[in-house]
């Protein structure tokens, strides 16, 4: 499997606080990837290096080196804009903006000029919408609210906000902790839909969840990577004794 | 953590398990025993028994499934109960050998001794070796002590081959005794799989203690 994004040897610092330690891993194009571990073990804070969410933190600090297609994205002359456009991210708590359904869409396609006609504007919206399994419950009523969708929908609609401007790794930072069985059911669903066309990388607290969705599973603990290994392995026969001590709840 | 609930449960399953092994343990002894020692009360108590051991069969699946719908185990729990699941029907084959070597009692007592038992309670008691070595190893998760066990079976299997040899001379010897020497062989091919059995239950035990499958994994000979 080839490698879409590269991380060796990373160290993050909030100040003078470490927050991750000699991070390597390789992350292969168009799998999922979980990241679980305890509270505070660094996992979000990896997976916003990962599109340099983390620059808005002004004492932050990233020692080591993110490849992403071969590409140092920590290089002085990245666009982060596009480096964010490539790498999209959907978090914990649904946050549309307070327009249409069609309009929390469309923005992200106006602002970076990806279409070429109003018509193919639709198409885009359209595609994003079909891509996150949106569609077929929100096509008759594009114009109304984003805030009149459900929880589960709202989620979906910005999956689909971060699809439309043509991402080739999601990010997703607990995506259905907020949501009922239901509708966690679907964002499975579509994440492992979704690694046909993209590289997903997802932070998630429920380990049944990494177990269903995930080809591969890294587990951190204490700003350290303990192990990271194909999902089976992970939770028939880990190789360390903390991985085991966590997914059988004797810590964390 | 240190009292997870499923640790709870997971004792049970163990205690449970040990109790089932410990049962079929005593039903292939007293099986044996009925029939070289022409014992046909013994036989049909060892009968009588095979429905508590049903019984405990039952108990440990419904534990077993509720553990597995309830606790979502992962890792070594994971394969513990998976171990134990897949455990118990094999010690309930194993008490249902045990029964079938009691009935064959029941018949060979009422007719005269065609040859001497000594193979018999040889077999058997490395048969019985076979499985209390095998419920220790498991107990202890001592996978090593578990291969040892295995290398054991061939010493049945031998015995199964003289057996199998000596009954088939004596019918061909004196053809009136081929009813009774019919049932003995059977007895035989009872202990025989009960080895087996015990064989395959070592192989979980290295499965649950180092999560390798070992079971058809073993080179042939040439």
């Amino acid at each position: 499997m080839k490698s879409k994004i590269s991380i060796s040897h990373l160290d993050f610092y909030y100040g003078k606080n470490q927050a991750l330690y000699d991070v390597s891993l390789e992350i292969p194009e168009r799998e999922v990837m979980a990241f679980i571990g305890p509270s505070g073990c660094g996992k979000s804070t990896f997976l916003r290096t990962l599109n340099r969410m983390n620059d808005t933190i002004p004492i932050a600090r990233v020692e080591g080196e993110i490849l992403i297609d071969g590409k140092d994205i920590y290089a002085p002359k990245t666009d982060v804009v596009a480096l964010r456009r490539k790498v999209g991210m959907v978090f914990q708590k649904s946050n549309p903006f307070p327009k249409s359904i069609f309009e929390n869409i469309a923005y992200g396609i106006r602002i970076n000029r990806m279409h070429s006609s109003k018509t193919d504007l639709e198409a885009r919206v359209e595609k994003a919408l079909k891509d996150s399994a949106l569609w077929e419950e929100v096509k008759d009523r594009l114009s109304t609210s984003a805030f009149g969708l459900s929880g589960g929908q709202q989620q979906r609609l910005c999956i689909a906000r971060a699809l439309a401007v043509e991402p080739e790794v999601v990010l997703m930072d607990e995506p259905a902790s907020a949501l009922d069985p239901l509708a966690t059911q679907k964002i499975e669903e579509l994440v492992v839909e979704l690694k046909k066309k993209y590289t997903i990388a997802i932070v998630t607290h429920n380990m049944q969840q990494a177990a269903r969705v995930s080809d591969k599973t890294a587990f951190f603990m204490l700003g350290k990577l303990i192990e990271v290994n194909p999902t089976q392995i992970m939770f028939t026969s880990p190789e360390d004794k903390l991985t085991e001590d966590y997914i059988t709840g004797r810590f964390g | 953590m240190e009292n997870r609930i499923i640790d709870q449960q997971l004792d049970v399953l163990r205690d449970k398990l040990l109790l089932l092994g410990g049962t079929t343990e005593i039903a292939v002894h007293q099986a044996m025993q009925s029939l070289t020692e022409r014992d046909s009360k013994l036989a049909k108590e060892v009968i009588k028994g095979d429905k508590i051991i049903n019984k405990m069969e039952l108990e440990i699946d419904r534990l077993s499934i509720e553990i597995l719908a309830l606790q979502q185990p992962a890792a070594h729990d994971l394969r513990f109960v998976i171990s134990v699941a897949k455990i118990t029907p094999m010690l309930e084959r194993i008490a249902d050998h045990a029964a079938n070597i009691a009935e064959a009692a029941l018949i060979l007592n009422d007719e005269p001794q065609i040859t001497e038992y000594v193979e018999f309670p040889l077999m058997a008691q490395v048969a019985g070796e076979m499985l209390q070595s095998a419920l220790d190893a498991f107990t202890s998760e001592d996978a090593n002590a578990s291969r040892k066990v295995i290398k054991r079976d061939k010493e049945i299997d031998k015995s199964y081959e003289r057996v199998f040899g000596k009954l088939m001379e004596i019918m061909i010897e004196s053809p009136e005794t081929t009813t009774s020497a019919a049932h003995l062989l059977f007895v035989a091919k009872h202990l025989e799989r009960i080895g087996d059995y015990v064989k395959d239950i070592c192989e979980l035990n290295v499965y649950l203690t180092e999560a390798a499958f070992i079971k058809h994994s073993r080179k042939k000979k040439k």
